[in-house]
């Protein structure tokens, strides 16, 4: 036997060994248990040398790592400034595209406010006149578009049709020379047209150098153009000076202000009070009118002004609204009130028996207080004829009065 | 045994004498080599070699000590030492000790035993004896796999067969450096 295992040592140590991992192995496979002290032992020896050698390795291959990387830090920057362009360029495309989903939910609203039926637009093209300011819409005859709608913003009015064609529309902006609108001031009710220049400011022509017209002043549309339903705002004054035969006034016009990428095109206007409030110049706040002024509209002409002129538009208004009348719905040819009645503190008249066949002309959609009041004056005054009040006697004569000059 | 090969064993010269290796080379490089396993992970993740993580080093050191010693019980305790400790550092619920040490104990005493009856001096010879021994130790340690474990992976032949060639070509220059570490008698 001992010269059997000494005749074969080497195979006999190789079945020993090899018979003991496996012993070894199905100890640890049958009790699925491990030899945690030969692991602690293992790790705890090559754990520490592997983090010296992880430190050598850090501090020199890493530092000569790292100064290749600077070598290529000039590449990495002109890389880098090359992303930051085009980071910069998708960052105005983004900024112009949250606009553009701005205005058109402000479009949206202001389209579902409305009262006029509108139809949303996209101006996809401008036209090739040299001096003419028009665009293209991708609204034609087809969606309903037909020559001489109007077409608005919320900030105010575009222009209008000026030709539509079956898929397309050619709207003639607010600044072309051949644009004409009639308007009338917020403040003091002036009326006048406006007209385009060809550039970025309009004029308001025909109003007379004795009118008032303040600079910051709104006008809006009068309606009378039979384009732009009223009510619409048309621009802010920004210079205003007697000229030789009429005023020279100089406005914005508030719907070319901002960028204009989505219009309205009014198929069914309807005509809307013009707004009591003035509205803020852009970019500027305004606070809401104090308690009492909100409340009184005559305080409010007090605060405003206590000329000579707003004594006499003072008093015709009470005259007006002594008869029943209000001023800017008379059609032309209706009859007047009588502006030589005296008007006393508790004085009722009956607006029937000074103007019989007159009835308040309440166009669609106004909603300015139109409701007939029963009065019955304390004196009869005198039957006389009506008075022209716009030469002589100067006050505000109404829309009937300038209809025809602001219309064309 | 035949009695040709009695003789020709018994022949002398015909037997090689062993060879000493310093303390040095006996310990502290298969630390090395197990230490390059555990560290191959984190040199791929470095300098992005990712042939480094099929070396098997510890593998070369067993082969290279029972060449140069031509003992075949030093040889098998040797590669089961080395094959124990690599056991050791592999993750204790997919990897049993005792796998890598049966492997690497008779890769080491065959080694042995073939460098007893031939001269391994030729380095041709010596990367012909790394490939095929890694390819045993690849193989046998699938039969293993297979065999006590009960996990069914394919032995993929052509990729060992690359790593087996990757592994001749490292083994030449790794065994001249380990040869100036050798005691000659």
């Amino acid at each position: 036997m001992e010269s059997f295992l000494t005749r074969y040592r080497n195979l006999t140590v190789l079945l020993v060994v090899v018979t003991a991992q496996l012993l070894l192995l199905a100890w640890q496979v049958k009790t699925a248990e491990d030899v945690p002290l030969i692991r602690v032992w293992a790790v705890t020896t090559v754990v520490p040398v592997a983090r010296i050698l992880d430190d050598v390795r850090r501090y020199t291959f890493g530092s000569l790592q790292d100064y290749f990387v600077l070598v290529g830090v000039r590449d990495e920057n002109r890389r880098l400034r090359q992303e930051n362009t085009q980071l910069k360029m998708q960052n105005h495309f983004l900024t112009a595209q949250v606009h553009t989903a701005d205005r058109a939910h402000a479009l949206l609203a202001f389209q579902s406010e409305t009262p006029s039926t509108t139809l949303p637009a996209r101006i996809i093209g401008s036209g090739t006149g040299v001096n003419s300011a028009n665009v293209f819409i991708d609204r034609g005859a087809n969606s309903g578009v037909e020559k001489g709608m109007a077409v608005v913003t919320p900030e105010g009015i575009v222009g209008k049709i000026v030709e539509a064609y079956p898929t397309a529309s050619l709207v003639l902006l607010a600044t072309d020379p051949s644009f004409a609108a009639g308007v009338v001031s917020q403040r003091n009710h002036v009326f006048g047209t406006m007209k385009g220049q060809g550039h970025g400011t309009c004029i308001i022509d025909y109003v007379q150098n004795e009118q008032r017209v303040d600079p910051g002043e709104w006008f809006y549309t009068s309606g009378y153009d039979r384009v732009f339903p009223r009510g619409f705002p048309a621009g802010q004054v920004t210079a205003v000076h007697n000229g030789r035969y009429s005023k020279e006034i100089f406005i914005n016009p508030s719907g070319l202000q901002s960028g204009l990428d989505e219009v309205l095109v009014v198929l069914n206007g309807v005509h809307q009070a013009i707004p009591e409030n003035e509205l803020p110049a852009p970019g500027i706040h305004m606070m809401p009118a104090p308690p009492e002024l909100a409340r009184n509209p005559k305080a409010q002409q007090q605060v405003l002004g206590n000329t000579t002129a707003d004594r006499l538009r003072t008093a015709y208004q009470e005259v007006g609204e002594a008869q029943g009348h209000h001023f800017g719905e008379g059609l032309p040819g209706s009859t007047p009130p009588n502006f030589n009645m005296k008007v006393t503190p508790g004085m009722k008249v009956n607006p029937a028996a000074t103007r019989p066949s007159e009835k308040p002309a309440v166009e669609p959609g106004d909603t300015e207080d139109s409701v007939p009041v029963d009065v019955t004056p304390p004196e009869q005054p005198p039957a006389q004829p009506p008075a022209a009040p716009a030469g002589k006697n100067g006050p505000p004569a109404g829309p009937t009065g300038r209809q025809g000059r602001s219309a064309r | 045994m035949t009695e040709y090969s009695e003789r020709l064993l018994d022949a002398p010269g015909a037997v090689r004498r062993p060879l000493g290796l310093r303390i040095v080379g006996i310990i502290l490089a298969p630390f090395l080599a197990l230490l390059f396993q555990v560290y191959v992970t984190r040199l791929v993740s470095v300098f992005s070699y990712p042939f480094l993580s099929y070396l098997e080093l510890p593998l070369l050191m067993v082969v290279y000590f029972a060449l140069v010693r031509r003992e075949p019980v030093s040889a098998v305790f040797y590669g089961a030492a080395v094959g124990l400790f690599q056991d050791a550092l592999s993750a204790p619920g997919t990897h049993p000790i005792g796998m890598y040490g049966i492997v690497k104990t008779l890769v080491g005493y065959f080694a042995a035993s073939v460098s007893q009856r031939f001269d391994v001096e030729n380095p041709i010879l010596i990367a012909i004896l790394t490939f095929f021994f890694y390819f045993f130790h690849e193989f046998f340690y699938w039969v293993l796999t297979r065999a006590l474990l009960g996990e069914m992976t394919n032995f993929d032949t052509q990729q060992k067969i690359v790593f087996g060639l990757l592994n001749a070509a490292v083994s030449l220059p790794l065994f001249h450096v380990l040869d100036k570490m050798k005691v000659t008698a």
